[in-house]
């Protein structure tokens, strides 16, 4: 009989005991915490991969960021590429959880998590991210847009393990920001959130993308905001027609955090912001990550 | 069902047996016997649970006990040398950064983190870095107080 819990000392292990249905687990963050609370108990069979040296590296090359499973939200947020080109993943690592939660949580389980709520989904959206499941069968590549299917779903099949993300890096000059409406300052997760990313070409946006964040099921890019922005000139005409079309998309759900109606509203505000730091970033003027800090003011 | 485990908590090896689900507080404070981290929301919001495992913070409430094996983790009990305090922990009593008691050795953790990675923190990254730890007496002043003199070299 399978032990309830091994450590897997080799990827083949951990998708071995995957494929016969234990769970694995990285840095706990969400696992535990969701069985601590009661919300779902832990499961009966689980395998920890935090061992798995070939699943944790970090690194660009060939125009593309490749992030292993377990690189941990502490490690992205420092990275100078992350924080040099796909800005808003800067952004987004640097506020997940407390200074404890990013050292120990990782990309891969944070992904895996499907929470519409969770930060670092937005900014991969709009940089048209992929992950790599991999199982016993083999691997495939899957955009982070289509990963997540619902709140906590994700269209992984049994057996498949998230081994990888992998992004290709925007062009320099790109502008992005990931803006979150928080309570408090550590210990949280998006009220409302929103990424924006774009660049501009003689004057001109020349590409943008949008994704809104706990305004949904799950978190998705809003096309007809970023269209509206192209060819226009980044100003605010500009970006409050935008943060309106995203206000739009958005279908939010009352729950303890907020109500719906106070989420419509404040996807707006917060797209706003976001569309505005990023459009900064794009023009060269400095916004400290994280950016939700920066246009929401200090805490001093 | 129990598993074997060695738990290497402030420099001593303890070896244990624990059920899969056991978390790594549940382990320090029941079976080593170190009560300093405290089980405050066992919810990983408050961070009274806070310990160091390979130098880095982790709320222990959500840690699997486990995977800790052979690691190294670090409680308030680790901070002092002996008797004597470390400069942190001489701060604390110095500003009156201690008031019920209970969030102390989170906080002490966490602001031993914080002084590793950020060793000149400005008072608004010393307030955002300890945000993930509640104090219940609202005592928060004395504790940032403590953070800055440290940092500053004093």
């Amino acid at each position: 009989m399978r032990s309830a819990f091994i450590s897997a000392a080799t990827l083949d292990e951990a998708l071995s005991a995957i494929a016969e249905g234990a769970r694995p687990v990285a840095g706990g963050t969400d696992l535990v915490v969701g069985a601590r609370q009661g919300k779902s108990p832990l499961p009966a069979s689980l395998v920890a991969i935090h061992r798995l040296d070939e699943l944790h590296h970090l690194g660009a090359g060939d125009g593309l960021l490749r992030l292993g499973a377990l690189a941990t939200h502490a490690e992205i947020a420092a990275d100078p590429v992350v924080l040099e080109r796909p800005t808003a993943l800067a952004d987004a690592s640097s506020i997940v959880g407390s200074h404890a939660t990013r050292a120990q949580g990782t990309i891969g389980g944070n992904l895996m998590n499907a929470s519409p709520a969770m930060e670092t989904g937005g900014p991969l959206m709009v940089f048209g991210a992929t992950v790599t499941l991999r199982s016993e069968a083999g691997e495939r590549q899957v955009p982070v847009a289509e990963l997540m299917t619902g709140p906590g779903t994700t269209a992984a099949e049994a057996g498949e393990l998230l081994t990888a993300v992998e992004l290709p890096l925007p062009v320099e000059g790109t502008g992005s920001a990931y803006v979150r409406l928080e309570y408090r300052r550590q210990m949280e997760i998006a009220v409302v959130g929103a990424t924006a990313a774009l660049s501009f070409s003689a004057g001109a946006v020349d590409w943008a993308a949008v994704a809104i964040t706990a305004l949904a099921p799950t978190i998705r890019l809003v096309p007809a905001a970023a269209d509206g922005l192209l060819g226009s000139d980044g100003g605010a005409a500009a970006v409050a027609a935008a943060a309106q079309a995203a206000a739009q998309a958005s279908e939010p759900i009352s729950d303890v955090r907020a109500s719906a109606d106070y989420r419509r509203a404040m996807a707006e505000v917060v797209t706003r912001r976001a569309l505005t730091a990023a459009v900064s970033r794009a023009r060269g003027e400095a916004v400290p990550v994280p950016a939700s800090s920066a246009v929401f003011g200090g805490t001093t | 069902m129990k598993l074997p485990l060695t738990l290497s908590v402030n420099g001593v090896s303890y070896p244990l047996e624990v059920a899969p689900s056991t978390t790594l507080l549940e382990a320090v404070r029941g079976d080593v016997g170190l009560t300093g981290a405290k089980e405050g929301c066992d919810d990983s919001e408050c961070g009274a649970c806070m310990m160091l495992l390979d130098g880095k913070p982790v709320n222990s409430c959500s840690y699997l006990a486990l995977q800790a094996d052979g690691r190294e983790v670090t409680t308030v009990e680790g901070l002092s040398d002996g008797a004597s305090l470390s400069p942190l922990q001489r701060a604390f009593l110095a500003h009156g950064g201690v008031q019920c008691g209970f969030c102390t050795p989170g906080m002490l953790i966490s602001a031993t983190a914080l002084l590793e990675a950020n060793p000149r923190p400005m008072e608004d990254e010393v307030r955002i870095a300890l945000s993930g730890n509640l104090c219940r007496c609202t005592g928060y002043d004395g504790i940032v107080k403590a953070v800055l003199e440290v940092s500053a070299g004093g």
